[in-house]
């Protein structure tokens, strides 16, 4: 044992100095969110936080042109909206493709997985003329539809059911004169909740932080987070502070899901690591 | 399959028992190619085909199918119809053909955009995929507090692109940025990282390599952890060193997973947008400097689509850029094909 150990240190070494490097950028966020303005010049520049971090948070949510409360409620809608509807969409149709016989039922999955390879994003100019006919250019609802399923969630879901849900459970549900979708509901989804729930968790962080496509489409009125944020950094202030700020309050609510469920994440792309 | 297809009609009766002992996709073939049976017929797997299930299976797969044709397919097919003509935001629209394509060939612009889009993914990815790789195997290592490790590479994955241009571009700004700063610890004059051509591409891979290696390195991880350890030990006791051990087993074990990184990142790297968008502020952000240094191919479709109101031009772009991302990830795929004949 005592010489593993000297084999463990310099492993253990290079991994605190990589943890400190992906750390470092959002420590440096937090130390010039809680400093005023002024310290942006400062030289050298700061390295520990400041005390104004209230201060600088108010004058973000006070801010009369970019509505950034709004815009917190704006995202927390359209990323639960989104989970919820590719949580059950994904768990439906995952168990249909593992557990029933249906006409198309293998070429379905098969397009399932190489819509997956396809930059969806790239048909961005058709959605956002189809958004504008449809009278929703602009609202929230043109950024939640085109993610209201997820071919990753029907896959992942797909293969979930398959090592965790015995046939024998669906005879015996069967047997018992449920219906389908009962069984589904009652017997399927109670044994999913771990991987549903790993779905949900990654599922809200990629719409949290989504970007292009609600930069494109949204209106002023009705930004996300994120889209706030790029107005706010878009050079209409050089308030770095009041910036920054604004940041914290786009990347905080996930880091705390990430610090409760973390474990789960790491688990959640491990296992999405082995599928591939 | 195709022998099953046939078969079928043939046997109807004694079908399910000559399915039992069959891989389990012929099932489906069965249920089509049989004639209508109100009993419910068992599998050996316990599932029963009844005509509930027959309805049941495709309403549930539906909403995927029926959500994805609307907001996923449709738009990716009709962006060729629409790149064949003049169209305007108001859906005023002349058929030009090919005009457009041979309009994008003559485009300065558009070289300039390819080249600053594939100059930043190989300098972003080569080194990430380097680092991912390495990470993996420390992360690997027999370790306490594995969660936390794990956990902390992952962190800047969390943080969204929008948070991580702006939070590098304060870092990396000229007069007061601390990367300058600390450059001039070691004699480097201030640098003006939008200034420049290498400049905004260094700055720009450093963003996106921040954000992806870690979980490409979990992605690795994963791969690693289902190589038998025995492996290693017998390499070992042939005196290969961990620099031996890591280029003649690890990597080509992890061929698969390499390649389907890779061509992850292609995907992602050619359509690049938030942080070079964010690296420059100002009303002129989407060209990406002042000389269109750092603008890359979705920034210039951006720009062609929602500034200059050209749709039909844009989706032009855009279906050369899914050329171009096959091309690079078809060329990609060769390469991780290669490296088998490193050992």
């Amino acid at each position: 044992m005592a010489a593993s150990r000297f084999r463990i240190r310099p492993a253990v070494v290079m991994l605190a100095v990589v943890t400190a490097v992906s750390a470092f950028p959002l420590y440096f966020m937090v130390v010039m969110a809680s400093r005023p303005n002024e310290d942006i010049t400062s030289v050298p520049p700061p390295l520990w936080p400041g005390d104004r971090l209230m201060d600088n948070v108010d004058r973000v949510l006070g801010n009369p042109d970019v509505t950034f409360e709004q815009a917190l409620v704006n995202s927390v809608v359209v990323s639960l909206v989104c989970t919820v509807s590719v949580v059950f969409f994904s768990c439906l149709a995952g168990f249909a493709f593992a557990k029933l016989r249906f006409v198309g039922r293998q070429p379905l999955l098969a397009f399932v997985l190489i819509t997956m390879m396809v930059p969806v994003q790239l048909g961005m100019i058709p959605l956002y003329m189809l958004m504008s006919k449809l009278h929703l250019a602009g609202q929230l609802p043109a950024v939640m539809l085109p993610f209201l399923v997820s071919a990753f969630g029907v896959f992942l879901m797909r293969q979930y059911v398959v090592q965790s849900v015995p046939d024998e459970l669906l005879e015996a549900a069967r047997l018992d004169g449920a219906s389908i979708f009962r069984t589904f509901w009652y017997v399927v989804m109670p044994i999913l909740r771990p991987g549903a729930a790993v779905l949900a968790l990654l599922t809200f962080m990629e719409r949290w932080n989504d970007f292009l496509w609600p930069y494109l489409v949204l209106d002023v009125e009705h930004p996300t987070v994120q889209v706030a944020l790029s107005r706010l950094a878009g050079g209409y202030y050089t308030d770095q502070a009041l910036i920054m700020a604004g940041t914290l309050l786009g990347v905080v609510p996930l880091l705390l899901v990430f610090l409760l469920f973390g474990r789960q994440i790491v688990g959640g792309i491990l296992e999405g690591g082995l599928k591939s | 399959m195709p022998d099953l297809r046939r078969a079928e009609p043939v046997l109807p009766g004694s079908s399910s028992g000559s399915r039992a002992g069959l891989a389990v996709p012929s099932g489906e073939t069965a249920v089509m190619a049989s004639p209508p049976d109100p009993r419910p017929r068992r599998r050996r797997s316990g599932a029963v085909v009844s005509r509930q299930e027959r309805i049941a299976g495709p309403l549930f797969v539906s909403p995927f199918f029926l959500v994805f044709a609307a907001f996923g397919l449709f738009p990716v097919v009709f962006t060729l119809w629409v790149s064949l003509h003049d169209w305007s935001l108001l859906g005023d629209r002349t058929w030009v053909g090919l005009d457009n394509y041979r309009a994008l060939v003559e485009d300065d612009h558009f070289w300039n955009a390819l080249t600053n889009t594939l100059g930043i993914f190989v300098l972003a990815t080569v080194p990430q995929l380097l680092m991912a790789l390495g990470l993996a195997a420390l992360l690997n290592e027999k370790i306490r507090a594995r969660t936390f490790w794990r956990m902390g590479v992952l962190l800047p994955n969390i943080t969204s692109v929008a948070a991580v241009g702006i939070i590098f571009t304060l870092l990396f700004a000229r007069d007061f940025g601390l990367v300058n700063w600390t450059l001039g610890h070691v004699g480097v004059d201030p640098i003006g990282w939008q200034d420049h051509r290498w400049s905004s591409w260094l700055a720009i891979s450093i963003m996106v390599d921040w954000r992806w290696t870690g979980y490409n390195a979990l992605i690795f991880l994963a791969a690693l952890q289902a190589v038998p350890r025995d492996i290693y030990e017998a390499a070992e006791i042939d005196g290969a060193n961990a620099w031996r051990q890591f280029w003649s087993i690890t990597v080509p074990l992890l061929r698969p997973t390499i390649l389907f990184v890779v061509l992850v990142s292609t995907i992602g790297g050619i359509q690049l947008f938030t942080e070079p968008l964010l690296f420059n502020s100002g009303a002129n952000a989407i060209t990406g400097g002042t000389t269109r240094q750092f603008q890359t191919l979705t920034m210039y479709l951006y720009e062609k689509a929602f500034t200059g109101l050209e749709f039909g031009y844009a989706s032009t772009i855009a279906w050369v850029m899914f050329l171009v991302i096959a091309v690079v990830g078809l060329v990609n795929a060769l390469l991780v094909r290669r490296l088998r004949s490193v050992d």
